[in-house]
């Protein structure tokens, strides 16, 4: 369908839900439906085959412990993740097609979405579940603590992340999805150019994943504040927590802006306001302002966390202590301040004069040094350190190498006048891959190398972790070098069709490029089943592979549910390094009843209820929104109602599991 | 190391072998806290939105022409009102009188519904003289910001019926102490809010 349907009909019932919803005339939709069908249903039948949904329900899906929600995190951000990179396959393959009067194979209407879904599916549903989920997992370990401070809150956190991306899902087959760009500017994004339903998945995929993230933001700052164990000042907290302190702390200052600025474009297209419209006095500039100054702090959000894994990865295969822990402190919290007064380099041509643009130039080449610091900081560490190239290690200095280049492309765009030249072009797509890439995912790679031995108790495949290694980086360069190319030319940004034959040749590179990283993903996956394949050859008991540094090493592998049976007391900065050097004793009698959190379904029931919501919203059937508004509201009351949320793991069962773990430690030894 | 790290040879405690449950809700006003400072900023927006926006009239009226000082007063102390006599809820809690706080808890509903009352009567007055949200950007961001800082009322009011029926069945255990706790900061915070807007919209528009 090249033209988008008219705004249709509102219906009582079904709202402007109808069967011209269904996509049915989009043959790769169907196919993917039939597919998507298939698959589910397998997975559906093998579970209830060896009948799974019980377990699934009581140790998964209730659970309040951090270590299952941060697993669950973490599935979800890979399911999204292979979305999100089919997407990307199908621009590079469409513009490498696109030339010499052929249209592609992707029609205007279809590859708008396909754009847009891929930005917006990557930062919100990819690199946010991924981040949350290693901080969920890691942090409360790093500390000390048996859990974080809001255990149910944080398993609503999860599924209310979840239930907007199958929003944000189901607009494949029900209706459509923006095609405005990932940020979704008005007045292109109101109702009186985006008529149909695209936007409003957009706005109730993003606001219910969006109250998630915030939930958990406070959860973690509170967590990190309240929960350390004795002994660790703020100043002995290892560099990942400090990481994922500042940002959470920029989740909770920068995620309500978002929420507000969506609320605000809502009431635009649902009640007629005019705060961003052309007319009445509306404007669209003060949207792109707004979406900005928490879109800025957003990028910080994703990568503070994977800089605190790369400071852990060094220190740690190294086999030295941190170079300059203070300073990458103090940068870590000059970053964190300095990301709320750069947000107008985004838009430097939308002519806010030229006192303006220096100020925000000049703040934004300011960032780039507590960055640099620290980079020399990693570099430090590594300096006559006895350095393991193991593949944690390996993503970190390919991070150092790429993200160096993506920062310095930066600081290019941060120079105004040659943003004007640049703006919108390829240059940028190239820049922002280079340090998303380059920075959060190989960190997230590095972190699922790193860390996968302590949530599974095996190792990764080294062989298949290195193929997929190689591939990454190598298609990494060949899929954006041709980008940043082309967009020196002036190549623009999100187009379908191209003229100039001459530029066709880049664009097919690029498409080589995104092939190899396409083999890179696949061969992650390789190396996740084979590990799980041969989890008992890749076994790793001592609970503590790489000679770690920080707590997270000094319990089992994976750890038991209340992390630690003896709350650890801290003396020094690289806590588990400091026990191991003195000698000191696991205590192997007197153990106590653990207080605990207990199971709930709530948070899924009420995240279900604000999926239905969402979806009834989007299609205007108006009897439901007010249904399942009304049931979330109950049914957080209801929750309220429920006092008793803990219990004791008896001081028996603690004893058989560390006497399980004693004797283990023993067969190792 | 670290100076104050001890020496090798001293014995030290690596585990607290002694240790106790942390109390039950120890860290809800921290959470509760950084809520309010994170919903502040929601306000902080629209707030923002409406000094951009405040005076795009689009040939429309202006805050001159629409805003009755004498209502909002009302209005406005009907909220200031029922800050204090939440004060007086938590002082009774402190004494250990359920009957009290649940007293002091009824009248702060019910100075919240006048507040309610008159803030809906002014819309609809509004509206019915084709000065609603859609006529202009000032008036969409008007009705923007008081609108959201009502449902935040409202939800109070939700929140605080609930709070009641939870007293009558358990009384003034700690977890109740602690949501009355809760309400009490969100409550003074909508008031303080409200402190806001009567000046910067009402007050200032008035004097444009």
């Amino acid at each position: 369908m090249s033209i988008p349907h008219p705004a249709p009909e509102t219906g009582p019932i079904l709202g402007k839900l109808s069967l011209e919803a269904l996509p049915l005339h989009e043959p790769i939709l169907v196919v993917t439906f039939i597919g998507v069908v298939i698959g589910g249903l397998a997975v559906l039948g093998l579970i209830t085959k060896y009948r799974l949904w019980g377990y699934l329900w009581t140790e998964w899906f209730t659970t309040v412990d951090h270590k299952r929600i941060g697993i669950m995190y973490m599935i979800l951000g890979l399911i999204m993740f292979l979305r999100g990179f089919a997407d990307a396959i199908m621009m590079r393959l469409q513009q490498a097609m696109a030339f010499g009067g052929s249209e592609g194979y992707l029609t205007p209407h279809h590859y708008d979405q396909v754009f847009t879904a891929h930005g917006v599916i990557m930062i919100f549903f990819v690199a946010m579940p991924f981040i949350t989920g290693i901080m969920n997992y890691i942090v409360p370990l790093q500390i000390g603590a048996r859990d974080v401070s809001f255990p149910f809150l944080n398993n609503f956190s999860f599924w209310m992340t979840t239930s907007g991306a199958v929003l944000t899902m189901i607009s494949l087959f029900v209706g459509e999805y923006a095609q405005t760009g990932w940020l979704a500017y008005p007045p292109l994004s109101g109702i009186a150019y985006s008529p149909n339903v695209g936007v409003d998945y957009y706005i109730w995929g993003l606001q219910i994943a969006g109250v998630g993230t915030t939930l958990s933001g406070i959860n973690l700052v509170v967590t990190i504040l309240k929960l350390r164990a004795p002994g660790m000042g703020l100043m002995k907290m290892p560099v990942f927590t400090w990481t994922s302190l500042c940002s959470n702390i920029l989740i909770v200052a920068s995620f309500p802006i978002l929420t507000a600025t969506l609320v605000l474009l809502s009431l635009d297209r649902y009640v007629g306001t005019n705060f961003f419209t052309n007319d009445l006095g509306g404007s669209p500039m003060m949207y792109v302002n707004l979406i900005w100054i928490w879109g800025h702090p957003e990028v910080y959000i994703l990568v503070l966390p994977l800089f605190g894994v790369f400071s852990e990865v060094t220190s740690t295969f190294s086999g030295k202590r941190l170079f300059g822990y203070t300073s990458m402190v103090y940068a870590t919290v000059c970053i964190t301040i300095l990301s709320y007064i750069v947000w107008l380099h985004h838009f430097f041509t939308m002519g806010s004069g030229a006192s303006v643009n220096s100020f925000f130039g000049i703040t934004t080449m300011v960032i780039s040094i507590p960055t640099g610091a620290k980079l020399f900081n990693w570099l430090f560490t590594m300096y006559r350190g006895r350095i393991r190239f193991e593949l944690p290690m390996m993503w970190t200095i390919a991070f150092m190498l790429t993200f160096v280049i993506g920062g310095m492309t930066g600081v290019l765009l941060a120079v105004p006048p040659a943003d004007f030249v640049l703006h919108n072009s390829l240059f940028l797509i190239a820049h922002f891959h280079n340090v998303i890439i380059g920075g959060v995912l190989f960190g997230l790679f590095a972190a699922i190398n790193y860390w996968w031995p302590k949530a599974f108790g095996f190792k990764l495949d080294v062989f298949w972790g290195k193929v997929s290694f190689w591939c990454w980086v190598v298609g990494f360069w060949v899929a954006f070098t041709p980008l940043y190319i082309l967009g020196l030319m002036g190549v623009t940004r999100r187009m379908r069709v191209f003229d100039d034959p001459s530029l066709q040749i880049w664009f097919v590179i690029a498409g080589v490029g995104a092939a190899i990283i396409a083999a890179g993903i696949g061969a992650m996956l390789v190396q996740f089943a084979v590990s799980i394949w041969r989890r008992k050859e890749l076994a790793e008991e001592s609970g503590d592979p790489w000679d770690g540094r920080t707590l997270e090493w000094a319990t089992s592998s994976p750890p038991p549910d209340y992390n630690f049976a003896f709350t650890p007391v801290i003396h020094d900065l690289d806590a588990w390094y400091d026990m191991k050097k003195r000698g000191h004793q696991r205590p192997v009698t007197g153990y106590r009843d653990i207080h605990m959190p207990s199971n709930t379904g709530a948070g899924m029931i009420l995240s279900g209820i604000c999926l239905v919501m969402g979806f009834a919203l989007v299609w205007h059937i108006w009897w439901l929104v007010a249904l399942s508004f009304v049931a979330v509201v109950a049914g957080a009351i209801i929750h309220t109602f429920n006092y008793k949320r803990d219990f004791d793991i008896p001081a028996a069962t603690v004893t058989a599991v560390e006497e399980a773990r004693t004797r283990q430690l023993a067969a190792g030894a | 190391m670290t100076a104050n790290a001890i020496t090798a040879d001293e014995p030290v405690a690596f585990y607290d072998l002694d240790e106790h449950a942390h109390p039950e809700g120890h860290s809800t006003m921290l959470g509760f806290w950084i809520y309010l400072m994170s919903d502040c900023l929601i306000f902080a927006i629209l707030f923002a939105c409406y000094a951009v926006l405040g005076g795009s009239y689009a040939a429309g009226p202006a805050p001159k022409d629409l805003f009755d000082l004498k209502l909002i007063a009302l209005n406005t102390a009907m909220l200031l009102f029922s800050s204090i006599t939440y004060g007086f809820a938590v002082l009774q809690m402190q004494q250990g009188r359920v009957k009290g706080v649940q007293l002091w808890l009824g009248v702060t509903g019910l100075f919240g519904l006048a507040f309610l009352g008159i803030e809906l009567y002014e819309f609809h007055h509004l509206i019915e003289i084709g000065a609603g949200p859609q006529r202009s950007a000032f008036l969409s961001s008007f009705f923007t910001l008081v609108g959201t800082h009502g449902l935040h009322v409202t939800f109070g009011i939700i929140w605080l019926v609930t709070l009641m029926v939870q007293l009558s069945k358990h009384g003034l255990i700690a977890a109740n102490k602690r949501r009355v706790m809760c309400l009490s900061m969100f409550w003074h915070f909508l008031d303080v809010v409200w402190i806001g807007v009567f000046t910067f919209v009402y007050l200032m528009g008035v004097l444009r």
